[in-house]
């Protein structure tokens, strides 16, 4: 098990947080040589503001166990999910925070980096807080080596409405510029 | 309404990142499944969402009927109207099925239901995991019977179960169960989709005699009778009463006899064709995990996570639940010391070992009663105390 990465994302109902665990599930499932994952997502009757996450599960070899246990890479997008999800973090793990909607605590010392993104604000700027995730997913690609940059592109340009499509991929761009 | 009696296949090939409700529905159409009678209920409801999309584009029919009693009616009359039907539900749906399914049994009629389980009884946790409906799928209809039923634990493996269960439908003559569960039908993983050509599929005998006095329950050698359907000139007759070969009623202890034991011994007698196994780490093996579905996922981790610590845990997961693998199991309890089940229930698979190891090794369900998974490191924490 020793290839085996775990991404958790999580947030609340809208923000598009299964659709971040699809796009880079697919991405490395289908682009990234060498390399399998499965996604599991929350499913229940809550929608939009209720709380949402999921699990990309990576690595080299056949992925038994299909869900997190100890999270790698925590991209989170709420405050609610930040406390019901930081304990399983990994010592030494790494977070991904939405700056603005998340206010940190001592708990995210055993965190090895963490890396800040006022995705929301970002995707204002385009005229729709739902950008904001795709924003996220740059910062994430810009920071780490889950995933390409051009794979993403592609698959995105696959997956997402003709009409939305330049717009994400500005989103995609300013999350992965911002320092 | 017989176009497309050919059953041709709707075979996508490629590869995909998708959930194991859209697979199982892949899987189907590539079988030549022409028909979905179902009513949506989740954690099912994609396979129905899936198929109401590209059936029509296949010379197919999805209907989406009142509720599941006359979906299960329509799948059975579909198959003697030539078609490959099928219909998806979960527990609920299931309870409601189960008269007809044992219509299906007793008139030989070639369909598949696939169950996406969650946890009950009743209402019971309608988006959360379960694998409570085990026994249900074995003893669920009234009356004595053999049945099949199949549980995927992958993606994949709810494509190529799919078409699996299409052709032992075929071949058997009989309803097949695809028991799949909540984790597994909402997880996405790659799916390779095979070119057309390497997908073997099974279609039902055809009899070969003249209409003219054609005995449409007398069975081959194989006691499978080859099946004529409407409008091909041969008598079609169905009743879900004890019948002769003829297909004429015989309500007499004599013909339940003669009928119900083929009904039996087709699946008996061919449990090697039909039963299916993963083994792994089994060779010196002192403790073994025996799971299916959605739990063997986990039981394999915890087959590693052991192994990593010196423990010989080795693991058997049920592909084909029903007919269950008797011998195989016993075979395995001569050699080791006990036998933990991994299921999300209170014990139907376990019991079912119990009754077959005869007190050969240690029998222990690792037990969970719905709504969540088992992780590996919970499953080798409880092998670690049992064994204290």
């Amino acid at each position: 098990m020793s290839d085996r990465i775990e991404i958790r994302f999580a947030g609340f109902g809208g923000q598009g947080i299964a659709l971040m665990g699809r796009l880079v599930g697919e991405v490395i499932s289908l682009h990234e040589k060498g390399k399998q994952s499965v996604m599991t997502q929350s499913y229940g009757p809550e929608s939009r503001g209720g709380a949402s996450s999921c699990d990309v599960v990576i690595d080299t070899q056949t992925i038994d166990y299909p869900k997190s246990t100890e999270i790698d890479y925590f991209v989170v997008m709420s405050e609610e999910a930040y406390h019901k999800y930081i304990p399983r973090l990994k010592k030494g793990g790494i977070i991904f925070v939405e700056e603005n909607l998340v206010t940190l605590d001592d708990q995210a010392k055993k965190a090895s980096k963490i890396f800040k993104l006022p995705a929301t604000a970002i995707a204002e700027t385009l005229g729709s807080r739902l950008y904001a995730n795709i924003a996220m997913l740059g910062f994430v690609c810009a920071n780490t080596d889950l995933f390409s940059e051009e794979a993403f592109i592609q698959v995105m340009k696959a997956k997402v409405r003709a009409r939305f499509i330049e717009k994400n991929l500005t989103a995609f761009e300013m999350g992965k510029n911002h320092k | 309404m017989s176009d497309n009696k050919e059953n041709t296949p709707m075979v996508n090939t490629g590869e995909y990142f998708t959930s194991g409700n859209l697979a199982v529905a892949e899987g189907s159409l590539a079988a030549g499944c022409k028909f979905f009678g179902g009513y949506p209920i989740t954690p099912s409801s994609e396979v129905a969402e899936h198929m109401s999309i590209k059936l029509p584009q296949t010379k197919g029919h999805f209907v989406q009927f009142e509720d599941e009693i006359a979906s299960i009616a329509s799948i059975l009359g579909a198959s003697w109207g030539g078609w490959k039907s099928m219909t998806a539900t979960s527990g609920p749906g299931y309870s409601l099925m189960l008269e007809n399914i044992g219509l299906g049994i007793m008139t030989e009629t070639p369909c598949v239901i696939v169950n996406v389980q969650r946890a009950g009884p009743s209402t019971g946790l309608p988006t959360l995991v379960g694998q409570q409906d085990i026994q249900q799928a074995r003893w669920g209809s009234h009356g004595d019977y053999e049945i099949i039923a199949l549980s995927p634990n992958s993606v994949q493996e709810c494509f190529d179960l799919a078409i699996t269960a299409f052709n032992l439908a075929e071949e058997f003559r009989v309803p097949v169960t695809i028991l799949m569960d909540e984790t597994i039908g909402h997880m996405s993983e790659k799916l390779v989709i095979p070119e057309k050509e390497k997908i073997e599929i099974v279609n039902r005998k055809k009899p070969t005699d003249e209409a003219d006095g054609h005995l449409p329950y007398k069975a081959d050698e194989d006691l499978i009778p080859p099946m004529a359907v409407a409008g091909e000139g041969y008598n079609v007759i169905t009743t879900g009463l004890t019948h002769d070969e003829r297909g004429y009623p015989a309500l007499e202890a004599d013909a339940q006899k003669v009928l119900l034991t083929r009904l039996l011994d087709k699946i008996r007698k061919n449990k090697d064709k039909i039963i299916r196994l993963e083994e792994y780490m089994l060779d010196d093996a002192e403790f073994v995990i025996i799971s299916f579905g959605i739990s063997s996922r986990a039981a394999k981790g915890a087959v590693n996570l052991a192994r990593e610590k010196g423990l010989k845990v080795g693991y058997l997961r049920l592909i084909t639940i029903w007919p269950f693998p008797d011998e195989r199991i016993a075979q395995i309890a001569e050699k080791v010391k006990a036998i933990f089940i991994a299921e999300i229930n209170s014990g139907q698979v376990t019991k079912e070992v119990q009754r077959v190891v005869k007190g050969e090794a240690e029998v222990h369900g690792l037990l969970k009663l719905g709504g969540a998974i088992h992780t590996p490191s919970e499953i080798v924490e409880e092998i670690e105390r049992r064994l204290k």
